[in-house]
């Protein structure tokens, strides 16, 4: 089968699908793609199903040749994107032949960006994806971001080009605000406490990765030392001792013992990790049924957008 | 029981307020009851010592409608009669040389390192919960004479197999990785098998013995002295 070839790896380039379900039982995370959003575009404009095996690049500073036919799409953190060095643009799909080089330069803005392929990546699925965790060391190839020399199977088929009109893209900023279910142990942060986390302005620390994003910004306690530890959803947000807040993605641990106030509902965690450290964030309290509501429109708008992808030229 | 909110796509049950053996049962029968009987809109679950974390997908249900079945589906099955899980029992080689804190126990208990021994497999512990990495079984509880904090400096490394205590808790690793918890033996079965036909020898809800073997049962067995926690102890 052809392949492309890893020539460098960048910061932490992971190979992704949807994620990993039912295995939490023995203690397994969920992993997938932290933008889905721009991970699922980025499928589609290579014809791919939306969550056919993508790589997750943060950051930025990947570098490939092909060795094979296809077609390939970068969607995602605004980033440089070369083939054989020519720049070429992102949310839309290009041929690529054997020999090409491609090559992702550094985020301008955001931090993770999408690289699929026609027919999706061929990897073997570990528990039922191939969705990496380094921590854990599963998924992907044995385990492991993706190192140089790395070989990636790829059907080598052809597809055709697809762009996505500008008005449909996500657009990424450093300021942002966060919708949060308000859950958990919400009852055990006072009125005030409450006041203050939903009323200030919070900074993303250095301190972020796929496993969780920690604040930086006022204090907030809650009135109670110890609790027995429990299930950790996407997007919960828990306050330990420090009273910096940490919202844990996609590589959460599965069980925790921290306070948490609530979770961030999951359309806005992807703009969350597309921030970097110094991002600003303000969060926003809503109710389950607003976040119901939310998640059905973007769901409607997300195939509306899908009829509405042009074909375009090959360069 | 008491249901809550945890996020858009998940509620969170609560069975009591503290660890034990009554309350496990519950959060094992409810774990039974939903995987039974609401498996189309499950998408995964987080059963722990109190509590059982409910994934579902929004977009097939939503939180009140699930609230309800959850409930009868919980009613239902308690009518039928209480669940067990199995009781699986795990060798260990205790020994100052697999066990390195048997002796820290042993000064601040007054106890010998062969009555620690005894004591910890005295007990049938229960399988509480899964979690901090995969395999890692959270057990629970060991007698009050032996139960030990953790120790101040975590190790950099504890090898895969290590059998330790944290406070009441006792668990066997996984795999190698950093570790606060006081050794006490090694275990040769492998406690997770990605490639495996079985993931786990233990799931929640079973309860857990532990029999003590030889250093030639534990090799014999598949069990292994790893050379570099060796060298670390030898340092230390």
């Amino acid at each position: 089968m052809s392949c492309f070839k890893v020539v460098a790896p960048g910061f932490l380039s992971l190979l992704q699908d949807a994620g990993r379900y039912g295995y939490h039982g023995v203690g397994l995370t969920t992993s997938g793609p932290m933008d889905a959003l721009a991970f699922n575009w980025a499928n589609l404009l290579c014809g791919n199903a939306a969550d056919a095996v993508a790589i997750e690049a943060s950051v930025g500073g990947l570098t490939m040749t092909s060795q094979a036919d296809t077609v390939i799409a970068v969607t995602g953190a605004e980033v440089p994107f070369t083939i054989n060095g020519e720049e070429r643009e992102l949310w839309r799909s290009h041929k690529v032949k054997t020999g090409d080089t491609i090559a992702l330069s550094f985020a301008t803005n955001g931090c993770r960006s999408y690289l699929a392929v026609a027919g999706g990546f061929q990897i073997k699925e570990s528990f039922g994806s191939v969705a990496t965790v380094v921590r854990e060391g599963i998924g992907g190839l044995a385990g492991k971001a993706l190192q140089a020399g790395d070989e990636l199977p790829v059907k080598g088929i052809d597809a055709p080009c697809l762009e996505l009109p500008e008005q449909w893209r996500p657009s990424y900023s450093k300021d942002i605000t966060v919708r949060v279910i308000p859950s958990y142990q919400e009852q055990s942060f006072s009125r005030v406490q409450q006041r203050v986390f939903f009323g200030s302005e919070y900074t993303v620390s250095d301190r972020c990765d796929r496993m969780g994003y920690k604040m930086a910004g006022p204090a907030i306690a809650a009135a109670m030392s110890a609790m027995l530890s429990e299930g950790i959803c996407l997007g919960a947000i828990q306050v330990p001792p420090d009273g910096q807040p940490i919202v844990l993605m996609n590589d959460r641990q599965t069980i925790g013992g921290y306070p948490k106030i609530g979770a961030v509902l999951s359309l806005d965690l992807a703009y969350l990790a597309q921030q970097m450290p110094g991002g600003k964030v303000r969060f926003e309290p809503i109710t389950i049924d607003c976040a119901h509501n939310a998640l059905h429109l973007a769901k409607s708008h997300f195939e509306r957008a899908q009829s509405q992808l042009v074909a375009v030229a090959s360069e | 029981m008491k249901i809550q909110i945890a996020g858009e796509n998940s509620l969170i049950l609560y069975f009591g307020d503290e660890a034990n053996a009554e309350v496990a049962a519950a959060v094992y029968a409810a774990t039974q009851a939903i995987r039974e009987h609401l498996a189309d809109v499950i998408i995964d679950m987080v059963p722990s010592y109190a509590s059982l974390l409910v994934i579902f997908d929004a977009y097939k249900c939503d939180h009140l409608q699930l609230r309800k079945s959850i409930q009868q589906a919980i009613a239902g099955d308690s009518a039928s009669g209480n669940q067990e899980g199995a009781v699986v029992t795990l060798p260990v080689y205790y020994s100052e040389e697999s066990g390195p804190d048997l002796k820290i126990i042993a000064e601040r208990s007054g106890l010998s390192v062969d009555e620690i021994i005894a004591l910890h497999q005295a007990e049938e512990y229960r399988v509480y919960a899964i979690g901090f990495a995969p395999g890692f079984a959270y057990l629970g509880q060991v007698d009050e004479r032996i139960a030990s904090p953790r120790i101040a400096t975590p190790r950099k490394y504890v090898p895969k197999g290590a059998v330790g205590i944290a406070d009441r808790q006792t668990a066997v690793y996984p795999a190698p990785s950093p570790g606060g918890w006081n050794l006490i033996g090694l275990c040769p079965i492998p406690m997770f098998t990605p490639e495996g036909e079985s993931l786990m020898p233990v799931v929640v809800g079973d309860r857990v013995k532990f029999k003590a073997i030889s250093k030639d049962e534990f090799l014999a067995m598949g069990g292994e002295l790893d050379e570099k926690f060796l060298q670390q102890e030898a340092k230390a």
